[in-house]
């Protein structure tokens, strides 16, 4: 082990991006599952009859209150044993991940739809509105308004748990610095600080925009 | 007001009742209230008076009683079961889909007004013209802009509802309701939320549909002096019964039951 070095940290950058570019992808993958699957969630959590609501209830109770990595190793693993071998670690990887965070942009998404007055559905049945339009034209846009700001922090929070999917070999940053650190018996500190500043550098922006668009949003008409 | 040709009551409350949990808001209320009617509810509260504007809205439901070809317990609109339905020749519970069919001809006021935040004032006017009733949306912008003129508000088609005031907004609120062309009308407490200077504007809105239309209205205000003008009945609720009802004239000058000239009092002292 010997210290710091600006060449090998010069060396080891275009790796480590490479790293970071597959925790870009991980993140636009995880990120649409997180979007979609818990907005889904948070409307048959409305409109679901009991029997469909519970159980999922009950598996996104589990999901948020079990660690990331164990759901991770163990999906991995069992996927592998028991469904498809040939599923890549990305792809398990990704889904996990954005089911992970669905539970909690779920609740996000909840919030969002309790907040909205009473009020609100009074007047669209006294106008005898169709159940799908009061969704789309009524509840939906007054939801996201609400929960965009907090479901941006959770993609912001999930995207930083990217390295998580090291444990199963998703070729992130973390992954790369691995890589060269075991070829070359050294490079960790320089491996590891270019793998946070480059968290850095992509989250921070992303965190200043979400805080604009709450101000933006609070600020507006509608 | 009632039309000639109709001799059968637009709504009917036969024996119903309504609980709150432990609580009988509505205790086995009988009344009928021909077309063109405006009936105004007064009373203290908790009187029930919202809670019948309520059913009528199906925004709550009566309390089913046992038997109800025998017992009653059931609102009747236009001669038909209205919080019940026939099946196989009897009273059954109402089932959503037979209750957003009948409700389309009821339209409601809110007190909090409840316009939709996320559309301009010309779209809560078309929305459900378009979407409930299948009507063009070129036929639902010009009632929509001919109903924004009525209550002078044209100029405020395309702003939001935040906008605008509370007066602005209740008015576009009656827009909305009136697009549907509703043969009852309910408004529940139209002016309580509105600062004093916007209420006259709202009222006077409000005596101009009377006076121009025949949808029979009933009311719940603590505006005695717009109740007066408007309305042919006064029904006085407390404890969720009928205490005395007559004509506007008789029963604010010459109140007969102890419980109403207590009420008119402590309203009139405000």
């Amino acid at each position: 082990m010997d210290g710091w070095s600006n060449e090998r940290a010069a060396e080891m950058f275009p790796m480590v991006f490479e790293g970071f570019v597959v925790v870009l992808q991980v993140t636009a993958v995880s990120g649409v599952i997180a979007i979609l699957l818990g907005l889904l969630v948070a409307i048959s959590d409305q409109t679901a009859p009991f029997w469909l609501r519970r159980p999922v209830n009950w598996i996104m109770q589990f999901v948020r209150n079990t660690p990331l990595l164990v759901q991770v190793l163990f999906v991995w693993y069992a996927t592998s044993l028991y469904i498809n071998p040939e599923w890549t670690a990305f792809v398990v990887g990704s889904a996990v991940l954005g089911i992970h965070y669905a539970s909690y942009t779920s609740e996000s998404y909840r919030a969002g739809i309790e907040a909205i007055p009473k009020g609100q559905w009074e007047a669209a049945t006294a106008l005898s509105l169709p159940r799908h339009r009061v969704w789309l034209a009524i509840i939906l846009p007054q939801m996201l308004r609400r929960s965009t700001a907090a479901v941006a922090n959770w993609l912001i929070a999930m995207f930083k748990e990217v390295p998580t999917l090291f444990a199963i070999g998703v070729l992130e940053m973390l992954a790369m610095v691995d890589r060269y650190a075991g070829l070359n018996y050294t490079g960790y500190v320089e491996g590891y600080t270019i793998a946070g500043l480059l968290f850095l550098a992509a989250s921070y922006p992303v965190a200043v925009a979400t805080r604009r668009l709450e101000i933006r949003l609070a600020k507006s008409n509608f | 007001m009632p039309s000639p040709t109709s001799n059968e009551p637009i709504i009917r409350f036969d024996r119903v009742n309504k609980d709150f949990g432990d609580l009988r808001v509505l205790k086995e209320l009988c009344f009928d209230i021909d077309p063109g009617e405006r009936v105004t509810l007064i009373g203290p509260s908790g009187s029930g008076k919202t809670t019948i504007l309520r059913l009528l809205m199906t925004l709550e439901h009566v309390t089913p009683v046992k038997h109800p070809d025998e017992n009653g317990g059931v609102i009747w609109v236009e001669g038909e079961p209205y919080s019940h339905m026939k099946k196989g020749g009897k009273l059954h519970v109402a089932n959503e889909r037979y209750l957003r069919r009948r409700r389309q001809k009821v339209g409601m006021v809110f007190q909090q007004f409840n316009l939709f935040p996320n559309m301009r004032v010309l779209r809560n006017v078309t929305e459900a013209q378009v979407h409930t009733l299948r009507r063009s949306k070129d036929e639902a912008e010009a009632k929509a802009r001919d109903l924004l003129e009525l209550v002078g508000l044209s100029d405020k088609i395309d702003n939001y509802p935040n906008q605008l005031s509370g007066g602005q907004q209740q008015r576009v609120a009656i827009a909305r309701a009136l697009a549907m062309d509703p043969d009852i009308l309910l408004l529940d407490e139209v002016t309580s939320a509105l600062d004093p200077e916007l209420v006259a504007d709202v009222l006077a809105v409000l005596r101009d549909i009377a006076e121009t239309t025949s949808i029979t209205m009933l009311i719940v205000t603590h505006e005695m002096g717009f109740a007066r003008d408007v309305s042919n009945r006064v029904m006085m609720f407390d404890q969720g019964v009928i205490v005395e009802e007559d004509t506007p004239d008789r029963i604010f000058s010459d109140p007969q039951e102890v419980r109403t000239q207590d009420f008119l009092r402590a309203v009139l002292a405000e």
